[in-house]
């Protein structure tokens, strides 16, 4: 593997005496599809919420870009690079779908004369160019996804993490989100993608990892790793 | 602070809010009347306190219970400052503001970290401590309260209400020129951000504790040049008058129900809550004023919840 942009380190988490993290080791290469399964409650949102500076972490290391991102708020690390999306649509309310995606913009080192621009860019990039004006409220459930991705990729970051965006779409809507990604990964945007959708996850990966209960119990090449016997006896359920 | 485009651009509004205070002050002077100058500066203070509450309550979306204490820190500096070097009354509600923005940064600092209910429970409890202190600190009156001697001329204005009354309308326009001037930058996007979700608002880039801080020390400084003049316009002040229910109420009460997303709002709430509740003053007593806005209060979240410029919008097919 080329240097990782993103290098986690044994990294830990505990919430009182239950451990939703332990020890877990994760590289991504610049430019890298990741796929991360797991089934619920196998610390796959915790570990996004530990990379993105939601929750400290208890033990390891992570490093983006080569410096380590101790003490960095959430904020902080979106600046470096590091974006997320949420697994429930999270936009702002009384802001139209172009002032959604030009707050991030708003508050990183881009220029002002350039903002509207950018916005109208990624506004193309995940087809809702025609929808800049409409509110949040009147955006159907794929296209609160788009509007999350398309705010989430606004600052142009190194590493897109991808939280369950296809939760509760449609095959078709699903396929969308897709090709969508593997678009933004086109442009050279490493993204995890953490998902429950078995079809897109594998379609997506160009390496999977796996999480049960904390730990990552496999990683490699997806097809490898759905056909290892623990991923079978613990995600899979046979 | 929605999606909307202001009205007006920023030379427009700055002709029109002067248009306006120019032809209420020759209003006023027309009349003739002191009370006139009273009842003017009255409404205007509520105009400040409201769009000051209404930063860090309607934008933010973090409701403060703590009016009457940056209110009243701005009332008891004039004091300290008359007191101890005799201090100008308009350097004195400089000096105000910078006092009580401090305040408005110190706990934004300590609470803004706690939110919902929790964050007002700690702002209302900033006000009993102020006001504790400020009772047992005996310099400034205690409890027993402090006079000051108005002049009866000052500089070229007919007489010293006058003065007052224009000082606070410098206040009201300079509240809209920053509630405005927040309304069109970036600043405001975030506060749009924080109130909309501020976990969203801090994923995206947002420097969410920045933001609100800033937002507490504009909204604290504001309240605190509010009060700067109330010592000379009551000429006494008591712990009880300057941390009075009533400033925490109607600042609150005010941007409720005039809207709370634009600066527009608590004008309009302002000038119709203090309008009523000075005519009800004279008209039946102070004391009704409470009730007024209780009554209020309840015809507006039952009748139309986002206020005036909100039953306004949806009537005219806007969004909300």
């Amino acid at each position: 593997m080329t240097r990782p942009i993103l290098s986690a380190r044994g990294l830990g988490k505990r919430f009182g005496g239950f451990t939703a993290l332990d020890g877990i080791d994760i590289d991504v290469a610049p430019g890298e599809r990741l796929g991360l399964i797991g089934p619920n409650g196998s610390g796959k949102s915790t570990f996004v919420n530990c990379l993105a500076g939601e929750f400290p972490r208890h033990g390891g290391t992570v490093s983006f870009l080569g410096q380590p991102l101790d003490g960095l708020k959430p904020h902080a690390r979106a600046w470096r690079g590091l974006s997320r999306t949420f697994q429930l649509p999270r936009p702002f309310g009384s802001l139209s779908v172009a002032q959604n995606v030009a707050v991030p913009l708003r508050f990183a080192p881009v220029r002002p004369d350039d903002v509207a621009a950018r916005v109208q860019d990624c506004l193309t990039r995940v087809g809702m160019a025609d929808k800049a004006d409409a509110m949040p409220a009147n955006l159907t459930q794929v296209d609160l996804r788009k509007l999350e991705l398309a705010r989430a990729l606004a600052p142009a970051p190194q590493l897109l993490i991808a939280d369950e965006v296809m939760a509760g779409l449609s095959h078709s809507e699903v396929d969308q989100i897709l090709d969508l990604l593997l678009e933004l990964n086109a442009g050279g945007t490493a993204i995890i993608m953490i998902e429950h959708v078995m079809r897109a996850v594998t379609a997506f990966s160009q390496r999977l990892a796996v999480f049960v209960a904390g730990r990552k119990v496999a990683e490699g090449e997806p097809q490898a790793v759905l056909a290892t016997p623990e991923v079978e006896a613990a995600y899979l359920g046979t | 602070m929605t999606a909307r485009t202001p009205l007006l651009r920023g030379w427009q509004l700055a002709l029109v809010l002067l248009a306006l205070a120019l032809a209420l002050t020759f209003g006023l002077r027309m009349i003739g009347n002191d009370y006139a100058w009273y009842t003017g500066y009255v409404i205007l203070q509520f105009v400040v306190l409201a769009i000051a509450w209404n930063i860090l309550g309607g934008y933010v979306g973090y409701v403060n219970f703590g009016t009457a204490a940056f209110f009243a820190a701005g009332s008891y500096t004039t004091i300290f400052l008359h007191k101890t070097w005799g201090l100008d009354l308009v350097l004195c509600v400089l000096l105000a503001g910078l006092v009580a923005g401090l305040l408005g940064l110190a706990m934004g600092w300590l609470t803004l970290r706690l939110r919902g209910v929790y964050f007002s429970i700690a702002s209302l409890s900033l006000a009993v401590v102020l006001q504790t202190l400020v009772v047992n600190w005996h310099y400034v009156g205690g409890s027993s309260g402090y006079y000051v001697l108005r002049p009866k001329l000052w500089g070229p204005f007919g007489n010293f209400s006058e003065f007052l009354f224009l000082l606070m309308l410098a206040l009201a326009i300079l509240a809209i020129a920053v509630s405005a001037g927040i309304e069109r930058s970036r600043l405001g996007m975030g506060f749009s951000a924080i109130r909309d979700d501020e976990r969203a608002a801090e994923a995206a880039g947002v420097p969410t504790l920045r933001l609100k801080l800033i937002a507490t020390t504009l909204s604290g400084a504001l309240m605190g040049m509010a009060g700067a003049p109330l010592p000379y316009y009551s000429s006494y002040i008591n712990p009880e008058a300057a941390f009075g229910l009533i400033y925490t109420i109607n600042a609150m009460a005010m941007p409720l129900i005039g809207g709370m997303h634009s600066w527009l709002g608590p004008v309009i709430g302002a000038l119709l809550l203090g309008s009523l509740q000075q005519f009800a003053t004279v008209t039946i007593s102070s004391s009704a004023n409470m009730l007024i806005i209780g009554g209020m209060l309840v015809a507006f979240v039952v009748l139309a919840p986002r206020g005036i410029l909100g039953m306004l919008r949806r009537n005219k097919g806007g969004k909300q």
